[in-house]
């Protein structure tokens, strides 16, 4: 005799126990006796096959609602665009719409936020779709356009070496990407707009360990030491990045990659819109370089390019 | 007159821990049960909504809701199930404000569970002050502790939204950490409250002082019987 653990699950212990009595009488004439687990919960079915799992979803449908309201107020007129910097909410909030493109999701989410409205704080009206996330990568590069860059710049990035690098979120997935998840150009594009000296930087799709970075410092460190270490041998200054996390581990976490790696340099990490700022002949306090939020003070690069 | 009498003696059905009452129909939940024979040692306060010392969970007849209310507030309705908290375990870490400064960062370093806010609202539907309590958890999350300060303005820490806040968040403590910032480090001092220090400590009340703590108490009643009181 064989003696196996056995789950028989709800339903065979109620509407199918023809089906477990059949079975293990069968099974114990053939030899093999099946142990009833001493513990055991539902397999857990219902809620792994449903496709309501809205829970995680709340949070950018609530956004999307809240920018419905901004015209509900007359705060905008028929605007259904919303603008982000950050990869990490332009992702969330355009995969948010992705997710309610399968009709049960949206069904289940209307009823949620149905049952919201008798609350004071709750939302007044459901998500009726449509409303688009726009990074404002997007923005420049199709409501203003490259052109119009150019024709602003006062004091042109002449002779900064500069290497681009964008990250997950703002490419992948290619339903939801800006550009081409393969070969992006928005940030060289701009940066060429601006009088800069792009750097080709062949990691600059690469992921930069995203969250890791508080579990996993050693991966980042790698992945860091990774997407550094090709643009600086191809002589780059500076990278520009898009998202705070890319810029937090790309920036903060050159201590860890330089432990490991004694060959890398340390070298500024910068969002697009700070070289923005400073070619478009901004005041200095919106170069953001004074805010103590750099962990490679960019500024003596600056200062010897005659940009601060 | 005689059809308000008679809805005056109307009574409802209502559970108390499980125990079938019947009370008169308009009562409150905290009168309901000392009509029922209950005395409160615990769960009871100000009798007014301000205090947050009668949290109320109940149920109605046929319907699968948890509802939660202030016990002074909600009037009982037939076939409720009505249990209290008198008491909600929160993680309260100790700070000291003098040394803290309104960094944004506060908020996470001693509350960071705040990150596992999933925006779901379940505490703003639990708040029995009408309060955004989801909405001033993000405020926190962002450091923004002026908006938090603003929104949990009314807040009577009775705990309902720590209970069900489904990533066991302790969203009350939190906005009182928000205002004790805002009270130290936003809001203009009270010019008046430092003029009149002022003046007590260079003596200004002395003599008038020394007269109270040298009179009868006979005199003491009188002029406590006779004192300015605000007009109402």
């Amino acid at each position: 005799m064989i003696r196996l653990p056995y789950y028989p699950g709800c339903a065979v212990q109620t509407t199918a126990r023809n089906y477990s009595i059949s079975g293990v009488a069968i099974a114990e004439k053939l030899g093999i006796e099946l142990v009833e687990l001493p513990k055991w919960n539902c397999c857990g079915v219902f809620p792994f096959l449903a496709n309501d799992d809205i829970m995680r979803h709340l949070a950018p449908i609530r956004n999307l609602i809240h920018v419905q309201e901004m015209n509900e107020k007359g705060i905008v007129q028929n605007e259904n665009r919303v603008v982000t910097f950050c990869s990490m909410c332009y992702h969330t909030l355009k995969e948010a719409n992705l997710f309610l493109k399968d009709p049960e999701k949206k069904e289940k989410t209307d009823i949620f936020f149905e049952r919201e409205k008798e609350f004071v704080g709750g939302v007044k009206e459901g998500y009726k779709g449509g409303v688009e996330a726009l990074d404002f990568l997007e923005v420049l590069k199709d409501i203003v356009g490259y052109d119009k860059i150019a024709e602003e710049v006062k004091k042109p990035l002449k002779g900064l070496k500069v290497a681009p690098y964008y990250g997950c979120l703002v490419l992948r997935p290619r339903e939801i990407g800006i550009d081409d998840p393969e070969n992006p150009t928005i940030l060289e594009n701009i940066l060429e707009a601006l009088g800069a000296e792009v750097i080709d930087n062949p990691n600059r799709i690469q992921c930069c360990g995203s969250y890791h970075t508080v579990d996993r410092r050693d991966i980042v460190a790698e992945l860091t030491y990774d997407n550094l270490i090709y643009p600086v041998r191809s002589g780059a200054e500076v990278i520009v990045t898009c998202c705070p996390l890319c810029t937090f581990n790309l920036d903060f976490r050159q201590k860890d990659a330089g432990k490991l790696h004694r060959d890398l340099q340390e070298i500024p990490v910068m969002y697009y819109t700070q070289l923005m700022a400073i070619a478009l002949g901004l005041d200095k306090q919106f170069y953001g370089v004074d805010l103590g939020l750099h962990y490679v003070d960019p500024k003596p690069l600056l200062e010897a390019k005659n940009l601060y | 007159m005689s059809q308000e009498k008679k809805e005056e003696t109307k009574k409802v059905q209502i559970y108390i821990m499980g125990r079938e009452y019947q009370v008169p129909a308009g009562l409150t939940i905290m009168k309901a049960m000392e009509y029922a024979g209950y005395r409160f040692v615990r769960s009871c306060g100000c009798r007014g909504g301000f205090c947050g010392a009668c949290a109320t969970v109940y149920r109605v007849k046929g319907d699968y809701k948890l509802r939660m209310a202030l016990a002074c507030q909600e009037t009982v309705e037939d076939g409720m199930y009505i249990s209290q908290i008198p008491f909600t375990p929160a993680e309260k870490p100790i700070y000291d404000l003098e040394k803290l400064g309104p960094s944004a960062n506060v908020f996470l370093q001693y509350y960071p569970e705040i990150a596992k806010c999933v925006s779901c609202n379940t505490c703003t539907k639990a708040c029995p002050q009408d309060l955004e309590v989801m909405d001033y958890v993000q405020a926190a999350l962002r450091g923004d502790f002026e908006e938090v300060a603003s929104l949990s303005f009314d807040c009577i820490s009775c705990g309902l939204c720590a209970v069900r806040c489904p990533t066991e968040l302790v969203p009350y403590n939190i906005a009182l950490l928000a205002r004790r910032l805002y009270g130290k480090y936003v809001m203009p001092k009270a010019k008046h409250v430092e003029e009149r220090i002022k003046e007590i400590e260079s003596g200004k009340f002395n003599e008038e002082l020394q007269k109270l703590m040298e009179a009868s108490v006979d005199d003491l009643k009188e002029v406590y019987e006779t004192r300015e009181i605000e007009p109402e």
